[in-house]
Formats: structure tokens, C-alpha cells, sequence
């Protein structure tokens, strides 16, 4: 002890002494958590706290925020999503003062306050895919907090079907002589199986209440409307089938529900089983049913679960990634690499796109952060292998050059106006007054306008790969504005020529009666007929269901 | 609410005499469309009532395209609007007007 | 795949209810939205108004026998009764008093009273339920239909018990105070508004069916509820002496007895003797129908 080459190793020795008074084999009780995660914990620890944007450690969260600040200060948090209040809770107790994060939609406006009261230093906002790649750089967790379904005796843990982020945490962690420590719903004598082994772990704790997971992915069928279909039409006819997408990641909006309900009927009438969407990069979503049923799909894999679908996966093995004990098998560092290598397109929903395509979910008084679709949707320019999709976009956006590279298909689909008539298309995105107000280096820009291939909206869809110069892009993303002040401001002229060249195309344009976009083409119109189409499987959250 | 009326110029409706339609429920984010016979042959008389304040001229821009790509010319068109977005409202102008022109 | 074919009576508006409900083409409808008789409350109050003020009423015929027909909008303002509103229906009655039609059918789709209308609210929902019962006592009968996403609730919820018989689907809900008004005032413990699973097994129609609330439980298809119109429209007009209301009575009092410590759908089909209360949710309404048939719940009122 004490060489010069394993100091890590030493200081992982002195705080599994201090641990060792408060467990049973490795068992930590729930009422000594406070004393357990002073003793494993020193001030000014990396300490990553798991906070995924469904499953959530939500005992330790809660009891880290409880620690004394006396004890534990100075903490650098590093996690991906802040989801619950505890999570905030640490920085205003004056547990920590450093942060770095992907994502924290729930508690956006917390975090912003704090950081405009300085009390919160935040090193910078990452993709999912950063984030991890840094716990093996620089910023990799001294101490880490995670959830696990159950531990055994010996601290096997067992993770259910929501995997999420907890291999890659533990795997930085524990080879570097950080502590794990996990919550658990359950102590099993026998795991179903072992997805983290006792050898990475240190103590577990059987949290007095399940750990919280969020049924983040469920759209309601009941609120899809019929602008929202008509999208959806234009979408698989004009963009799906022209390109033939087979490999592909969905956001998680109600535009791209409508998309995956629209399948089994209007694609279907169009002859496109087989020729589209067969394999997914997506958690598991409850409105995918009706496709997967339909035998459109062929495989999924899924970076979380979703509440509610355990017995519809479980009992869709060819389709979804299982165990050996039949349950659900998830990865978020894997899924991400699969949709950012391994998928030619990414379609998703954003709240603001300039004239020059960047797109941003970051509004005034909010810092939310990015999560996974800038993974998702950007084009990655290590990818080497070829698909007829790939080789089309790139073909596109070479136009008369020889193209050396295909492009991975990055579509927005937004209406021109949100709801209370606040329009999609802007000259300027919020993104950039929050970085002044916020000091931040760059502009939180969602999806960089130079990734995007397409946008469709109401009034048309806009192939930017086929624009020569800014000013053509510039008009096209103007031309499918519709009445924003943006798109009133088109140049009517150019407008009209970009659509003779296909650059935009209108409903009409590619064949589509916008009289044909009726609810009646959902192939669930509601959370009843998607229990029903999975034959009883899906047992959705008591929330969503009106029976 | 917002009250307005327009008149704007539009090639006839065969079946303007006999207009008598409704289309659309005044929901949050809805509308509904009122259309009875107009006043002139070859212009569409339009009143609309908005809860939306300020967008008089996106209402404008609207509804001179929707007279424009149908046939307006001898109708009348009544709106309740409870802050419909123009998607919606294009929709709804489509179906009240194609109902009309598939009949004639 | 038939069944996502349907013609979901939960998202069709009023008048598509009425078009599908009634013979093709026999609707006519009256004091219509051409009238413009709006609410003169919401103009009051600077709030949007609707030019049939949110309820649809007409003549029809049903298998070519004369109906009146009232439906009402639940998207507009949920369905909630106003002074024009109210009137309209109760208009409806009287009329069925002088035209004697084979029955009032009344779709209905409401919260209540429309609260921004306060007492003229009040008073055309009282005047309208008088009105229905004068029809009834003149032998005229009236029958609900209850399906929409605002159930039958306040007043309507009244109402829909003053009819001689409700049709009614699973997504349809019946009772008197709103899930979230009952929370907000009993507390959370008491009933938990968010549990829409446990709003349904309280409220909704398979419940309302199994307490004989309702006489007729259909899935969600406006077909579904037209054939029911059309088998109670071939029933005789029930009885409406004392005799009978005693035996309502006595029925309503000795439920009230057997279920008072019912907190949930599933404790009374576990009373009634049903085999798995559990499954009964996701249950198509023929194979519930076929589960109830040896229970033959009363049809109390």
C-alpha cells in the first residue's frame, strides 16, 4: 500500500474500511444510507449519480441530498439527465458545486436559476455519447450511485429491462478504482441473470420504495392530430419510400408516433412492407405495436425499456433484444452508437429552426441540454459501410461532384406553428440570447443545420441535400414555412423553381389528397387499441388508460 | 376576441345559392366555419372571431389563399376561432370549400 | 383488423353521431347554427361562442319511425349546459310533447352546467330535466346514449338517470360529481383522479351496465349504438307508475346496502360473482355482455 503507482488503489482500500462498519456482507440497511455514503464519499469527489431519462436512483438521490454538507461538499456531479428534484436538491444544499450533464428537461428551469446565482459551476452540456466517452477520459467517477431491479448475496446485480446507462458508469468506475454502490428493489437468492458482476460492485442497499421509471415514450394515439398524420403521409411517400429506409431511429414526439401507426395501413397500402423500417435503433414504443404485429419490423434495439411493454417484448424475441431468462435487454452507450453508425436516417420534432436549418429545443429560462438526438441526428463522418440510403443522400449532396461518402438521412418534421401560435420557423433561434445569458461557449444547437438533409411541415417537404448555395437553402427552408413570418417572407419566385427541381415537394407534389389524412388511417386510435393489437401484452401505465 | 370581416375577390360557387354548411368544432386549437350564401357573385364575404390577439394579417394571408385555390365567389363564411394554428385553419377552409365543389 | 374500421362514436362530433345514428339522409335539424343563436355569457365574458352554442337538436327517423334527436359537443366547453344550450333541449321535449315522435334520443357528451353561465346555467338544466320527465309522463320514452370523452356528469348526469334507459360504451362515464372535483374536495385517498384506470371501473359504462345503470353496454362504433337505439326503440314504452318506481326504488336501496363498502368496479364484480374482475377492462363488450347475461342486472329506473 502506499506505492507511488496505485495511490487509487489505496484510496479505495481506506474507504471500504470506513464502509465496512455499516454493511452486512455487502448489504448496506436503508436507515444507515446517510453514514454509509459519508464514509465512501470525500469532499470534492467525482461522483456520478444515475440519472437516466427513464430509470432513476432515486433513493440515493434523494439520500445524497441529505448528506451533511459539512461532511460532503464540493462534489462534482457528473450524470446524464437531472430528472428529480434531488438531483437540484444537491447543488442548493451545498453538496456540490460542479456539474456536467447531457440532458435535464425536468428540472430546466432549476438549473438555470442556480446557474444564474453562480451557485453551480457547469463544465459543459454533452451528447449521451460524449458523456460516456469522457468517464473513460477525464471525467471519470471516483464514487458512483446507481439502480439495479436486484442483488444477490454475493452483489451480483440484476438490471430488468431498462439497462440504460448503468454498464457504462459502472464499467469506469469500478477499473478505476472508483466504489459502486447500487440501490435495489429486491435481494434474490438467485438473479434471473447477471448483468453486473459482483467483482465491479461494492454494496448495495434495498431501497424502501422501487426505483422510479418514467413511461417517457408513450403517446397516446387519442392525440395524434390530423396535421399530424397528413406529416406522416408526406414523410413515408416523399422521404421512406424515395429513399428506401431500412435502418432508422424515431424521436419521441407524436409527429413520429403518427409515422410508426401510419405503417400497417397507408405504408402498407403503398406496398412498402419489406421495403422500409425494418430495423430500429428505439426503445421499445408502445404506438410501434401495430407494426411490429404487421411484420414490418424485424429487429429493434433499445437504449431503456418503456413501462408497461415487459410482456410484449418478452414474448417478441425475434424482434427485441432478451436474455436468457426472457426479459428485455437494454444499452443506451450501444444504442447510441447504433443510431449514430449503424442507421441512415433520424426523424424527429424540434421546437425552432432558423434559415439555416439549426434546429434547438433550448428556450429562455431553460437549461435543458441535448440528450441523445444530436447523437441520433447528426451524420457521422467515420462511417465506411454502405446502403442504398447512405448512397442516395450522398449522391445528392455531391450533386455533379463525385461523391466520396454517403449521408446519413437527418430529417426534422415539425408544423410551422407550435401550439399558441408560436411559429417552428424563427430568423434567429433562443438558443443564442441563452448563451449570452448563460456564458456559455456556443449556442445549444440541437441538430447543426449542415446534418440536416430534410424538413417536412405542413405545407411541404424540404430536401436541403439537392440546395447549391445558402441562399438556396435559405429558400427552401422559407418556402415550407407556411404563414410564419419566416415563410411569408419567401422569395415566391425562387420558391417556385426550387419546387420545379424537386427541391421542394408539396403534398400534391408527390401524390397525397390531403383529404385522405384522417385519424381513420391510424392503425391504433388509442391506448386500448394498442393493448389490443398486442394481443393483452402491453399493460400500460394507469395514467394513459381510460377503461 | 378579435373581430374582423374581409371581403375577397373569388371565381364563383356553382352552388352558392344552396350553401348552407358547417365544419369544425370550437375546441382549444379549433375552429369552426359557418358558410351561407354571400352577398356577391364574385366575391367571398368572410367575419371572423378570434381569441388569438394580433395575428389579423396571418388570418389575411390564410384565407386569400384558401379563396383563391377554391371557389368562394357568392359565400359567406363565419368563423369562431379558439386559437387554431393557419395548418388548421387551411384544413378546415379545404373542407368547408371542397365539400361545396364536389357537389356542384 | 375489422375492429380499427370502426366508426369510433368516442371521436365522431355531434353531428356525425346524429348521421350515423339516424336513417341516411332523414335529419333535419332545428334552431341550427345558420340561427346563430349563441351564448350571449360567453360574449359577456370576451370568450369564444359556438353558432349552435355546443348541442345539436333535429328531427330524424329510425327504421322510418319519427325520433327527435339532441347531441351534444363535448369539445365545445365539455359539452357544458348553457342558457341557449339548455334551452334547446328542453325545446326538444316540449316538442316531443305535441309531435309525439317513437322517442327522444338524447347523445349525451357533458360535464354539466356551464359554470361561466352560473345560474341561468342552472336554471336551463333544471328547466330541461322537467321538461324530459313531462315528455316521459306523457308516455313519450327517452333514451341516452353515453359514449363521448366528457361522459355524463353535474347535471347531465341527472339527466342521463332521468332517461327510461342509457346506452352506453366503456369510454362512456356516468356520475354525478367529476372524478377531480370528488378528489379535490374528499381528498386524494378518497378517489385518486389521475388513476384513469380506477376513474374507469368507477364511472364507466361495463360498471354502469353490471349496476344496471345502464341497459345496454356497446363497444365504442356508432353502429354499435345505433342498433342499440334501434332495439330499444323496439321494446314496449316502460312502465311509469308508482308501482314501479317503488320497485326502482327498493332495487336502488338494497345495491346501496350490498355495496357499501365498495371502493372500486373491481370489488363489486367481485360481489356480483364474476369470475376474474381483473380481465374485465380489456373485455369486448360481447364477451362482457356474455359474462353479465346470467346476473341480468336490473335495469333500476
Amino acid at each position: 500500500m502506499g506505492a507511488p503507482w496505485n495511490q487509487r488503489a489505496a484510496r479505495r482500500a481506506r474507504r471500504l474500511e470506513r464502509l465496512a462498519p455499516l454493511t452486512r456482507g455487502r448489504e448496506i440497511a436503508a436507515a444507515d444510507i446517510i453514514a454509509a455514503l459519508e464514509a465512501a464519499i470525500e469532499p470534492g469527489d467525482r461522483v456520478c449519480l444515475e440519472g437516466n431519462n427513464q430509470k432513476q436512483a432515486d433513493f440515493l438521490a434523494e439520500s445524497l441530498a441529505d448528506c451533511s454538507p459539512e461532511r460532503l461538499h464540493d462534489l462534482h456531479m457528473v450524470q446524464s439527465v437531472l430528472a428529480l428534484p434531488a438531483h437540484i436538491d444537491v447543488f442548493e444544499r451545498g453538496i456540490a458545486n460542479r456539474l456536467d450533464f447531457s440532458f435535464s428537461g425536468p428540472q430546466a428551469n432549476r438549473l438555470a436559476r442556480l446557474v444564474e446565482e453562480r451557485r453551480i459551476a457547469i463544465g459543459a452540456i454533452h451528447t449521451y455519447l460524449e458523456l460516456f466517452g469522457r468517464y473513460f477520459v477525464d471525467l471519470t467517477p471516483d464514487v458512483c450511485l446507481i439502480a439495479a431491479q436486484a442483488a444477490d448475496a454475493d452483489g451480483n446485480l440484476y438490471l430488468g429491462p431498462n439497462t440504460e446507462d448503468t454498464p457504462a458508469i459502472v464499467e469506469a468506475t469500478a477499473f478505476r478504482h472508483g466504489i459502486v454502490i447500487a440501490q435495489v428493489n429486491e435481494r434474490l437468492e438467485r438473479l434471473p441473470r447477471v448483468d453486473i458482476p459482483a467483482d465491479w460492485t461494492d454494496a448495495f442497499v434495498v431501497a424502501p420504495r422501487p426505483n422510479y421509471i418514467e413511461p417517457l415514450f408513450t403517446r397516446d394515439p387519442a392525440q395524434i392530430t390530423e396535421i399530424q398524420v397528413l406529416m406522416a403521409m408526406m414523410a413515408i411517400k416523399g422521404i421512406y419510400a424515395e429513399y428506401g429506409v431500412q435502418r432508422l431511429n424515431h424521436g419521441i414526439g407524436f409527429d413520429t408516433a403518427a409515422i410508426e401507426l401510419l405503417l400497417p395501413t397507408y405504408a402498407e397500402s403503398l406496398g412498402l412492407r419489406g421495403k422500409i423500417c425494418s430495423h430500429w435503433a428505439l426503445n421499445p414504443h408502445p404506438t410501434l405495436i401495430p407494426a411490429i404485429e404487421a411484420g414490418f419490423v424485424e429487429s429493434v434495439h433499445s437504449f431503456g425499456s418503456e413501462v408497461g411493454m415487459e410482456n410484449y417484448v418478452a414474448a417478441r424475441s425475434d424482434v427485441f433484444f432478451t436474455g436468457r431468462d426472457g426479459s428485455m435487454r437494454s444499452n443506451r452507450a450501444f444504442c447510441q452508437t447504433a443510431g449514430l453508425y449503424a442507421c441512415d436516417m433520424f426523424i424527429g420534432s424540434t421546437l425552432q429552426i432558423d434559415l439555416a436549418g439549426n434546429s434547438s429545443t433550448a428556450t429562455l429560462g431553460r437549461i435543458a441540454g441535448f440528450g441523445g438526438a444530436p447523437n441520433m441526428g447528426s451524420d457521422a463522418r467515420g462511417r465506411r459501410h454502405a446502403s442504398p440510403a447512405w448512397l442516395r443522400a450522398g449522391r445528392e449532396r455531391a450533386g455533379d461532384a463525385i461523391a466520396t461518402r454517403g449521408q446519413k438521412l437527418v430529417v426534422q418534421t415539425v408544423e410551422t406553428f407550435r401550439e399558441h401560435m408560436a411559429p417552428a420557423f424563427v430568423d434567429r433561434l433562443d438558443a443564442w440570447q441563452l448563451m449570452e445569458d448563460m456564458g456559455m461557449d456556443l449556442p445549444p444547437i440541437m441538430i447543426h443545420g449542415d446534418d440536416v438533409t430534410h424538413i417536412v411541415t405542413e405545407e411541404g417537404i424540404a430536401n436541403l441535400l439537392l440546395c447549391r448555395s445558402a441562399a438556396e437553402r435559405e429558400q427552401a427552408i422559407r418556402g415550407v414555412a407556411g404563414y410564419t413570418p419566416v415563410g411569408r417572407a419567401r422569395d415566391a419566385r425562387m420558391v417556385e423553381n426550387l419546387r420545379d427541381r424537386g427541391v421542394i415537394r408539396r403534398p400534391e407534389d408527390i401524390g397525397i389528397d390531403k383529404r385522405g389524412a384522417t385519424r381513420d388511417l391510424l392503425a391504433a386510435r388509442s391506448i386500448k387499441d394498442l393493448v389490443r393489437a398486442s394481443g393483452g401484452l402491453y399493460d400500460p401505465p394507469r395514467r394513459f388508460r381510460n377503461w | 376576441m378579435e373581430r374582423f370581416t374581409l371581403s375577397l375577390p373569388s371565381t364563383p360557387c356553382a352552388r352558392a345559392d344552396a350553401a348552407a354548411a358547417l365544419c369544425g368544432v370550437v375546441s382549444s386549437g379549433n375552429l369552426e366555419i359557418l358558410v351561407d350564401r354571400g352577398s356577391m357573385a364574385d366575391r367571398c364575404d368572410i367575419e371572423v372571431n378570434t381569441s388569438a390577439h394580433g395575428f389579423r394579417d396571418t388570418w389575411e394571408a390564410v384565407l386569400a389563399d384558401a379563396v383563391a385555390r377554391h371557389a368562394a365567389g357568392g359565400l359567406a363564411l363565419a368563423i369562431n376561432d379558439a386559437g387554431a394554428t393557419p395548418a388548421v385553419v387551411s384544413l378546415r377552409l379545404d373542407q368547408a370549400l371542397e365539400a361545396l365543389e364536389d357537389r356542384a | 383488423m375489422s375492429r380499427l374500421h370502426r366508426h369510433s362514436w368516442f371521436e365522431a362530433d355531434a353531428r356525425a353521431r346524429i348521421a350515423g345514428l339516424v336513417d341516411a339522409g332523414s335529419f333535419r335539424e332545428l334552431c341550427g347554427p345558420h340561427e346563430r343563436l349563441t351564448s350571449p355569457h360567453l360574449a359577456v365574458l370576451d370568450l369564444p361562442v359556438a353558432f349552435d352554442d355546443g348541442v345539436v337538436v333535429g328531427e330524424a327517423t329510425l327504421d322510418g319511425r319519427p325520433v327527435l334527436v339532441g347531441a351534444q359537443q363535448g369539445e365545445f366547453n365539455g359539452g357544458a349546459v348553457g342558457e341557449i344550450h339548455g334551452a334547446k333541449l328542453r325545446g326538444l321535449f316540449e316538442r316531443a310533447r305535441r309531435t309525439r315522435p317513437a322517442a327522444v334520443l338524447l347523445a349525451i357528451d357533458s360535464g354539466g352546467v356551464r359554470l361561466h353561465e352560473a345560474n341561468a346555467g342552472l336554471i336551463a338544466i333544471s328547466e330541461l330535466m322537467r321538461a324530459l320527465l313531462a315528455a316521459r309522463a306523457e308516455g313519450i320514452p327517452v333514451y341516452g346514449l353515453i359514449g363521448g370523452s366528457c361522459g355524463a356528469f353535474g347535471g347531465m348526469g341527472i339527466v342521463a338517470r332521468l332517461c327510461d334507459a342509457l346506452v352506453m360504451s366503456e369510454e362512456g362515464r356516468l356520475g354525478l360529481s367529476g372524478p377531480e372535483v370528488i378528489e379535490t374536495v374528499k381528498g386524494v385517498d378518497e378517489f385518486d383522479s389521475k388513476d384513469r384506470a380506477l376513474v374507469w371501473r368507477v364511472t364507466g359504462g361495463k360498471l354502469r351496465r353490471s349496476l344496471g345503470d345502464a341497459a345496454l353496454l356497446v363497444d365504442d362504433d356508432v353502429a354499435a349504438f345505433r342498433d342499440a337505439a334501434r332495439t330499444l326503440l323496439a321494446r314496449p314504452v316502460p312502465a311509469r307508475d308508482l308501482a314501479a318506481l317503488a320497485a326502482d326504488q327498493q332495487a336502488l336501496t338494497q345495491r346501496a346496502a350490498r355495496h357499501a363498502d365498495a371502493r372500486d368496479g373491481l370489488d363489486i364484480w367481485r360481489a356480483l360473482g364474476l369470475p376474474d374482475p381483473a380481465v374485465i377492462p380489456m373485455l369486448d363488450a360481447a364477451d362482457f355482455n356474455r359474462l353479465l347475461a346470467p346476473l341480468s342486472p336490473t335495469e333500476a329506473a
